[in-house]
């Protein structure tokens, strides 16, 4: 079930350099799960389809949804310019999220890179594992949101330049660090999520990744969002998923990318 | 206070539907929309057979609205049969299908496949902008529209609505076209081929490298398309292109429009369709129209 509805912010910052933390309180936060998205409609009418932005953390008992993201164009840029009373529409939750009961008895590992860091953090709160251990992957040493992953399992860090944790990428970390690994939940960038499905694939491991694509609607209409998929999808039956709707969560060997 | 209209021997309690592709059949909008509320459901366009539509990326945002290449993707016509028209039967409104096809002859198997079909209208696209062969073909040549239009017209059971191009020079000749070829109605605009470039990557924003244009910005051109159409023809038209609220909907009706479509608004606004048809309400009992088939052509 979505519901379209208004918001009120409740709180908005610059967490780190183009990386805004706003706070919403909405209604349908009761239904929300982690990896799940909102469509966000920009005020300005020049700039009119709605924006998705993953779930960064529910807070059910608040009734407010925390969204962390990147100002990458107008309608982002327009939302950082947004004050806490400030109203905003929303339509959500979309899509799947993580099928995070899969993690249970086993030893889970969750890697987000870089603004795929901000939906890991629910995932990481609410999965049920033998062993959980989450995986971050930054450029540099802004490890925004890090401290919030701190409290609910093992953080293992990843930058790019090496200033922190281990020089190299996400797979460098969980390959020197000898993790226990029997499941993957992974966001990030397509490059990330390339590796991760060989990786699982070569070891014989499952892995689930949220994939990103350019949408319009959101709800499953348009079908502008599509990724390619092994078996038949459920709308169309031509191995073109939905990623608003089927997805954004898909298991690796699933999808083509 | 009448809304309701009448198109081809078939009531609508509304002139309100939706612009194809851009509402599925109804399924998704329906957690937010009541479908009884609108006059029809027009569905995305289906073919003969299962269509896989073109590569990523397919959307991309403009200035006032924004730009599309889904090359239609759909499930084929069985599919659609047995699941999509029992979905829609299930509410009080009308349902237009959109029929799609690369040949003349699929376009017949879809339209023979419908004529069993409780279906109110077929509304056949010779304008997508977005596949290589085939129906942008049919309608940007007026010979070529008007043999299309009277081989499905053969054949069909329901009215036919040609919906037309705007990627034409003379749109007024196009419409006469189809009226030539027996189409009982014309629907127009679909989108205004369009082009975005990302000059960071060099590179084309879709991976089409062209799309179809829908949005507000392309109203103006719309309702003058609208009017010379409807006052080429005899028959009734379908106007749409950029309609977003009640006020762009009655600006349609009054060129000439006898329905309107509501399109990318959808995706701008999820109730757009509803506020359409409210606003449309509100806005007679505030000027005094009693029917709203008053207004249909009145602009002078």
């Amino acid at each position: 079930m979505k519901k379209y509805e208004t918001g009120v912010i409740t709180s908005i910052k610059e967490i780190s350099a183009g990386i805004i933390d706003m706070s919403v309180k909405a209604s349908m936060t009761s239904l929300c799960l982690p990896g799940q998205f909102v469509m966000i409609y920009p005020n300005d009418k020049s700039t009119l389809l709605p924006r998705p932005i993953s779930i960064c953390e529910i807070d059910k008992a608040k009734e407010e949804l925390r969204f962390v993201f990147r100002i990458v164009g107008k309608g982002t840029a327009e939302f950082s310019t947004m004050k806490a009373g400030d109203t905003v529409r929303l339509l959500g939750p979309a899509g799947n999220g993580f099928p995070f009961d899969r993690a249970e008895g086993k030893n889970a590992v969750l890697i987000g890179g870089g603004i795929g860091v901000p939906p890991i953090l629910e995932l990481s709160k609410q999965v049920k594992a033998k062993k959980v251990s989450t995986l971050l992957g930054y450029r540099n040493n802004d490890l925004f949101l890090k401290d919030d992953f701190d409290k609910y399992s093992d953080v293992y860090i990843a930058t790019e330049d090496g200033s922190v944790g281990t020089k190299g990428n996400v797979l460098d970390c969980l390959k020197s660090q000898d993790i226990p690994c029997d499941v993957i939940m992974a966001c990030g960038p397509m490059p990330m999520l390339r590796a991760i499905k060989a990786f699982a694939e070569e070891r014989g491991i499952e892995a689930y990744i949220s994939l990103e694509e350019r949408m319009a609607c959101g709800v499953g209409a348009c079908l502008g969002c599509v990724c390619k998929t092994t078996n038949k999808d459920h709308h169309s039956h031509v191995n073109n998923a939905r990623v608003c709707t089927e997805g954004p969560v898909f298991e690796a060997r699933e999808v083509e990318i | 206070m009448n809304t309701s209209v009448k198109l081809c021997g078939v009531e609508f309690k509304n002139p309100v539907t939706t612009a194809s592709g851009t509402f599925g059949s109804g399924m998704e909008y329906g957690e937010f929309v009541d479908l009884n509320r609108l006059g029809a459901v027009t569905t995305k366009g289906v073919a003969s057979v299962a269509w896989p539509g073109n590569p990523t990326v397919r959307v991309t945002e403009v200035y006032g609205g924004m730009l599309n290449a889904i090359g239609l993707q759909n499930p084929g016509i069985d599919v659609f049969c047995q699941r999509d028209i029992p979905f829609l039967k299930q509410y009080d409104t009308k349902i237009i299908v959109n029929v799609c096809g690369k040949t003349v002859e699929e376009y017949l198997k879809v339209v023979e496949r419908l004529a069993s079909e409780p279906v109110d209208m077929l509304e056949i696209n010779v304008s997508c902008p977005n596949v290589k062969e085939g129906a942008i073909a049919f309608g940007q040549d007026a010979k070529a529209l008007e043999n299309i239009t009277s081989e499905i017209k053969k054949i069909a059971k329901q009215p036919v609505i040609m919906k037309l191009s705007p990627n034409v020079t003379r749109i007024a000749d196009m419409a006469k076209a189809a009226q030539a070829g027996g189409a009982d109605a014309i629907s127009l605009i679909n989108t205004i081929t369009g082009m975005k470039i990302d000059i960071n990557r060099r590179k084309f924003v879709l991976a089409n490298k062209t799309g179809g244009m829908s949005g507000p910005a392309i109203k103006p051109v719309a309702v003058r398309m609208v009017y010379e159409a409807s006052h080429a023809v005899d028959i009734p038209v379908i106007g749409m292109g950029g309609i977003q609220n009640a006020e762009d909907a009655i600006e349609f009706m009054m060129a000439g429009a006898t329905m309107v479509a509501v399109g990318a608004a959808n995706f701008m606004n999820p109730m757009a369709t509803i506020e359409v048809v409210e606003g449309i309400e509100k806005w007679m009992q505030k000027n005094n129209v009693s029917d709203i088939n008053e207004i249909i052509g009145c602009v002078e």
